[in-house]
């Protein structure tokens, strides 16, 4: 009956008795989508005269932006990290199992491993959007192998590298490609560090500081030079001191340049992090925070022996655990925060107009019960389950 | 005209509302029949819309077969602005309920030829059959619409110039900054209302009571334009205790005293889930 012919002749579908994130809260508004975008109701009504093609009840859950997990080594039996000619398969394994948790879209992790195995997956990554298949692939995190020795936690030794002679030319020689490389791990107290970063965040990778011994001040010149993320806050870095609080004073520095922010993933897990020290880098800097899973092969797997790259690790359970935050922070550090790491988010982690339809329903409970990618519905839990 | 003096805003706001409800319930509208109603916006009118919301969540009163048309909106204001009055019926009533794009008319204060958009309003009322029930309220000077003091009683959909006060008056919704407040709006003229075979306004608050008085114990005045409403063989004032402060004793003893007869304009109160057999059995329970 309505002509929604202006625009477009494409159906639109109007999600109702929903709790939306929108503004920084849950907002009790419909969510409209048309084209895999999120439509401005509104502008529909006034502008096109249109209506919706197809209402679905929601049945009062909330609806929260798809999660982006900037930090996820593998899983389901499938690592990242190893070299095989047909990691396409492992990715497209991993992405669409991933939907059920609520990831929408992710960046592929890679630890520390020889050139050779950085030669043979990277060029077999590429950037594509989500959608039936699986969650959207957003570019490497290359984790390494340009990190410390002393915090190298589970990053096999002997693959560690320097830039000490070439500065980028050497981790472009390590690395192969950077053509689908988003994140870079580094310690920034290496020698020549600063071009490095500059270089690569002269080229749109996102520079992250991790599994390293930096003081406070390397830190900050890291992140003056264009470094804006933290890699797994507190784990494989100096533990807070007060008279040189590290990588982690990076919170509460005065040292950042203006309108710049620094992010900083978490595992909230409730072990890799005590919930009270992920408390504490909340409440002293709430909006830097994002959530990570660094999953790894042995996600979704029985507890047991799994390999992490070149090692092997054994894995009992997962745990979630939301920091006693709030619920529309907990969301917006999963989706929003990585959305802004990654300068994305004009189109992704956030429910605002024309932004993708990527999103979740969540009962009160935050178990996702179905996920949306480009406003298709890509995963539902059984009616039977939970 | 009828005096209806409910004890607060919220009793006002609901009475509007069941009287809107009934009106609309009983004209018994379908395809081709549409009901035709009359919008005002403001802070007034919000109790009275989150009723007729309510209504519509419980399947009592559907808006399918509802024409509005909107008495006002700045001129030169983006339509998507939060103050523009398409946002604030967007937000406040359209988008709760059942109502097609196609049948809700606003004026377009961005319209490249301002007095054509006007022309083509009264021609798109004319159109409808002309409005059956005209909502108003009015403002502390007792304008209704844009149509301030001075304004021609018989004026129709035109262009018009904010008086200082309510310039002054909006300047708390654009940051309490004056240079942000339109100071042009198109409006529905006196004579336009007037046309509406029923008004109903609404007017609650003490700061408002001296508009009431001069609306109803004083002359029709062309500085006090919702006094035109004398005039009107079928005007309802809906109004709080506060409202009537300034009136007579004996004026407001007479309509409380007639609350009885009144009331039985909303009671029984009926639904669109019962209306199916008996409908257009619209009964006139009291006239004056």
């Amino acid at each position: 009956m309505p002509s929604n012919k202006s625009v477009s002749d494409a159906p639109i579908v109007q999600f109702t008795n929903c709790r939306i994130l929108r503004d920084h809260q849950l907002q009790r508004e419909d969510l409209w989508v048309r084209e895999g975008k999120i439509l401005n109701p509104e502008k529909l009504f006034f502008d096109e005269k249109g209506s919706a093609d197809i209402q679905l009840d929601c049945k009062d859950s909330i609806i929260t932006p798809g999660f982006i997990d900037v930090q996820i080594n593998g899983g389901f039996g499938v690592d990242f990290s190893l070299a095989t000619d047909d990691f396409k398969s492992g990715i497209d394994l991993v992405s669409q199992k991933i939907l059920s948790h609520g990831v929408t879209s992710f960046c592929p992790t890679l630890v520390t491993s020889p050139p050779s195995v950085y030669h043979q997956v990277l060029p077999q990554i590429s950037v594509r959007n989500g959608g039936a298949h699986g969650a959207g692939v957003l570019g490497a995190h290359l984790e390494g192998p340009f990190i410390s020795k002393e915090k190298k936690g589970a990053h096999p030794e002997h693959c560690l590298r320097t830039f000490e002679a070439g500065a980028f030319q050497d981790l472009l020689a390590t690395y192969g490609t950077l053509d689908c490389v988003r994140i870079v791990t580094l310690a920034p107290e290496m020698r020549r560090s600063s071009e490095v970063i500059q270089e690569l965040t002269k080229q749109g990778i996102c520079v992250s500081l991790g599994h390293s011994v930096a003081n406070l001040s390397q830190a900050e010149e890291a992140v003056q030079h264009g470094a804006t993320f933290i890699t797994h806050l507190f784990n494989a870095m100096l533990p807070f001191h007060h008279r040189d609080p590290g990588i982690v004073g990076l919170l509460t520095s005065d040292k950042i340049p203006a309108g710049r922010r620094v992010f900083y993933g978490m595992i909230s897990d409730g072990i890799h992090t005590n919930p009270a020290a992920l408390r504490i880098a909340h409440r002293a800097h709430p909006r830097g925070l994002v959530l990570v899973t660094d999953a790894i092969a042995g996600m979704g797997l029985a507890p047991g022996r799994h390999t992490l790259g070149q090692q092997v690790v054994e894995i009992d359970g997962l745990n979630t655990y939301i920091a006693g935050c709030s619920v529309e922070t907990a969301l917006e550090a999963a989706s929003l925060h990585p959305a802004q790491l990654l300068g994305i988010e004009h189109k992704k982690g956030t429910l605002n107009y024309d932004s993708d339809a990527d999103f979740l329903m969540l009962n009160d409970n935050l178990y996702v019960q179905a996920t949306y990618i480009a406003g298709e519905e890509v995963w539902r839990q059984d009616a039977s389950g939970m | 005209m009828k005096l209806i003096i409910l004890e607060n805003y919220s009793q006002a706001s609901e009475w509007a509302a069941k009287y809107i409800r009934n009106r609309i319930v009983q004209f018994g509208p379908g395809p081709g029949r549409f009901f035709t109603l009359g919008l005002p916006t403001g802070s007034t009118p919000l109790g009275c819309y989150s009723k007729l919301v309510e209504y519509y969540r419980n399947g009592d009163l559907s808006f399918k077969y509802v024409k509005t048309f909107n008495m006002d909106e700045y001129v030169g204001l983006p339509r998507d602005h939060p103050e523009s009055y398409h946002s604030f019926m967007w937000n406040n009533f359209f988008k709760h309920i059942d109502i097609s794009p196609e049948n809700v008319h606003i004026l377009d204060g961005n319209a490249p030829d301002l007095q054509a958009e006007c022309d083509a309003f009264e021609e798109k009322i004319k159109a409808a059959g002309g409005i059956e029930l005209f909502v108003g309220g009015i403002g502390p000077d007792g304008h209704i619409a844009f149509n301030e003091p001075g304004s021609s009683l018989v004026s129709r959909t035109r262009v018009k110039t904010l008086a200082m006060d309510t310039i002054l008056a909006n300047a708390r919704f654009f940051d309490g900054d004056l240079s942000k407040v339109p100071t042009m709006a198109l409006t529905v003229g006196v004579g336009t209302v007037m046309d509406a075979r029923e008004v109903m306004i609404l007017i609650t608050g003490a700061h408002k009571a001296f508009a009431l008085y001069k609306a109803i114990e004083d002359g029709v005045n062309h500085m006090w334009t919702v006094s035109a409403f004398q005039q009107h063989p079928n005007t309802v004032f809906v109004c709080d205790e506060d409202a009537t402060l300034e009136l007579k004793v004996k004026t407001v003893k007479y309509f409380k005293g007639l609350m009885l007869v009144h009331n039985k304009l909303v009671e029984p109160l009926y639904s669109m889930k019962e209306m199916g057999a008996q409908r257009s059995q619209s009964k006139k329970p009291y006239s004056d």
